[in-house]
């Protein structure tokens, strides 16, 4: 287990002060000038050795995505602009930053800021995280008025803003680029790539996208060492992780864990086991809404990482982990899935647009087991012709909680069939 | 999507004065010429003015205070879903309906809000204190199931717990916010499994 002098989060459940006092008191702004002074590159350098993979669920390494922006000025200011859209089901972990210690995010805006040469940060917070808005904001008027950011920040002689953008309810604008429309003020649409956003991203400037978690974790890799974080998981798996474990457990909970922890480990440590015990489980989707879900033998051993997880097909995501007991109707968990897919999807795509809809039509009718039984294998044919046709992601994790069903579940969905063709009236014989 | 409102509210709509300098505020975060990107908190602003919804008039007011056609303005109040384009009532209660909360009893909170208010989603009571919705997730998943209720969570709910709160709303009182079962944030209930020195 993680031990607790190696977490970063340390007020994750609100015990201490947030505001910039108690902030100061765990470490955060204790010597910021002292790390831009090492400069650009040296920041992305130990960045990039640290191996920490993006946590907004597609896990691209952080330090190789900012050294994708410009190097030179092109002319136009670049900025840095932080993904606090928390939506994927399942997940609730940035909300505990925000609300509990915004000013380790503000600190990350100002030394990823500096790294990238950014003039600005613009903090893409979801609306209906008003209340953590509020505490963010508080967060960085303090720090202006502290000097830490703004002109001159932490008296680097680097200029840097810290915005707070409020959402207004839309999943998609969790898609980078969607969200760059949205700051625009525009329909949260996605933008075809490329050109990416270290191009021609908000306002057409050369722009960065970072989960809140990525940009919080930054200046404590950078105190204690790309070593020391390397040093925790695994390969390409570095560091800690803030896991949410929701559903069927006596005790669900956010926890800062060490990537490649066991999932049963996880699951029993923290969140108090499985409702009724683990042989009591029935399936876990282990990384977020979007992602497959894995049944009970597979859960009895895979690790908790980017790269176990895509082993077996299914991937850490957002590591937001949804575990299911015996009691769980399954179909109805993933038909509910479908239903917030259709509902999400912003309509710019026909494959999305429509077959979010006939997807989860058809779930409906699944759940019920009034289906032919054909049907399970065009409705696996048709997560395909959704997959990867696409402008966005949406359509993929429209598609994969659906794929993760029927390889997985296959029998039930056809014993359901079966029920309901038993219990009707034999109507033509 | 949200729906629109053959009742388009009233016809003249103007930012007080304080909402005017907070809306200025906020247009001065964004570069000259990219005002449009304060729409949605604009909007916001207007939204809250005006009731909790927004008129015809309002987004038209927005449209000019940021320099914007009223068609991009109504394609944003449109595609956003807190934005609501008929009155709500005084509480608005929004039920989170996604997979994490329905596995710990969502449906059982909406049954007991319909019964308990004696209205169906999206409906208001006659009296115009609640209006009752599903919303999508919430992002508050490990303290499932959770309802917003205008701008707060209220999390670790059952059926016995939101009737109360429902009861508390009525007479005027406001509730304390977040976890209803007293535990603190996410942690986990009981023992703390981990930081076991935070808060010392």
């Amino acid at each position: 287990m993680l031990r607790d002098e190696d977490r970063v989060f340390r007020n994750l459940y609100g015990l201490e002060d947030w505001r910039l006092e108690g902030a100061r008191r765990r470490g955060i702004w204790s010597d910021t000038k002292e790390l831009l002074a090492r400069g650009r590159d040296a920041i992305i350098d130990e960045m990039k050795k640290s191996d920490l993979r993006g946590r907004g669920g597609a896990g691209f390494p952080a330090g190789l995505k900012w050294s994708f922006m410009p190097k030179q000025s092109t002319g136009k200011p670049a900025y840095l602009v932080v993904n606090a859209d928390e939506s994927e089901p399942g997940t609730c972990k940035d909300r505990d930053i925000l609300r509990y210690d915004p000013h380790m995010l503000v600190e990350g805006c100002v030394v990823a800021g500096f790294a990238m040469g950014t003039v600005a940060a613009y903090i893409y917070v979801r609306g209906e995280f008003y209340n953590e808005a509020q505490s963010l904001q508080a967060a960085i008027d303090e720090a202006y008025a502290a000097g830490l950011v703004g002109r001159n920040a932490c008296g680097s002689g680097w200029d840097i803003d810290v915005y707070v953008h409020r959402g207004a309810g839309a999943y998609i604008c969790g898609e980078e680029t969607a969200l760059l429309e949205s700051l625009e003020g525009k329909k949260g649409m996605p933008r075809m790539k490329p050109p990416f956003p270290a191009a021609a991203g908000l306002y057409g400037c050369p722009t960065t996208v970072n989960n809140v978690e990525t940009i919080a974790v930054a200046p404590t890799i950078l105190r204690r060492g790309a070593a020391w974080w390397a040093g925790l998981g695994r390969p390409k798996n570095t560091g800690t992780k803030l896991f949410c474990i929701s559903g069927h457990v006596n005790k669900p909970c956010n926890v800062e864990e060490e990537m490649g922890i066991p999932l049963k480990e996880l699951i029993e440590r923290h969140a108090g086991g499985v409702r009724g015990g683990w042989d009591n489980l029935l399936a876990i989707i282990p990384g977020g809404s979007s992602v497959p879900l894995l049944p009970k033998s597979v859960c009895d051993t895979v690790l908790m990482d980017f790269d176990s997880l895509r082993e077996v097909r299914s991937g850490l995501g957002t590591a937001a982990v949804i575990v299911m007991d015996k009691s769980s109707d399954i179909v109805g968990a993933i038909a509910r899935l479908s239903h917030f897919y259709m509902h999400e999807s912003c309509g710019q795509c026909t494959p999305c647009r429509e077959g979010t809809g006939w997807m989860y039509r058809t779930m409906l009718r699944l759940v019920e087991g009034n289906a032919e039984a054909e049907e399970i294998g065009i409705l696996e044919e048709v997560t395909r012709q959704v997959e990867g046709h696409t402008i966005c992601a949406l359509g993929d994790a429209a598609a994969w909680p659906i794929q993760g069903l029927i390889r997985h579940f296959r029998p039930e969905l056809e014993r359901r069939i079966a029920v309901h063709r038993a219990a009707k009236p034999m109507a033509a014989e | 999507m949200s729906e629109t409102h053959a009742d388009t509210g009233p016809a003249e709509f103007s930012f007080s004065p304080e909402t005017r300098a907070r809306a200025d505020a906020i247009i001065a975060r964004y570069p000259a010429g990219r005002q449009a990107s304060a729409v949605i908190a604009l909007l916001d602003l207007a939204q809250r003015q005006s009731g909790g919804w927004l008129p015809r008039a309002a987004m038209d007011h927005v449209g000019q205070v940021l320099d914007m056609a009223p068609i991009r303005v109504y394609e944003v109040a449109t595609f956003y879903t807190m934005f609501n384009l008929k009155p709500v009532g005084r509480h608005h209660v929004q039920v989170c309906r996604t997979t994490p909360c329905w596995l710990r009893g969502a449906d059982k909170l909406t049954e007991t809000c319909q019964r308990k208010l004696g209205i169906g989603l999206k409906e208001r009571t006659a009296d115009g204190q609640f209006s009752l919705v599903e919303v999508e997730c919430l992002g508050a998943c490990v303290n499932a199931p959770v309802v917003q209720i205008n701008d707060d969570y209220y999390e670790d709910l059952d059926p016995r717990r939101i009737e109360a709160l429902l009861d508390a709303l009525a007479r005027g009182e406001r509730p304390a916010i977040g976890s209803q079962s007293g535990r603190q944030g996410s942690a986990p209930d009981g023992p703390r499994t981990t930081l076991l020195k935070a808060g010392e």
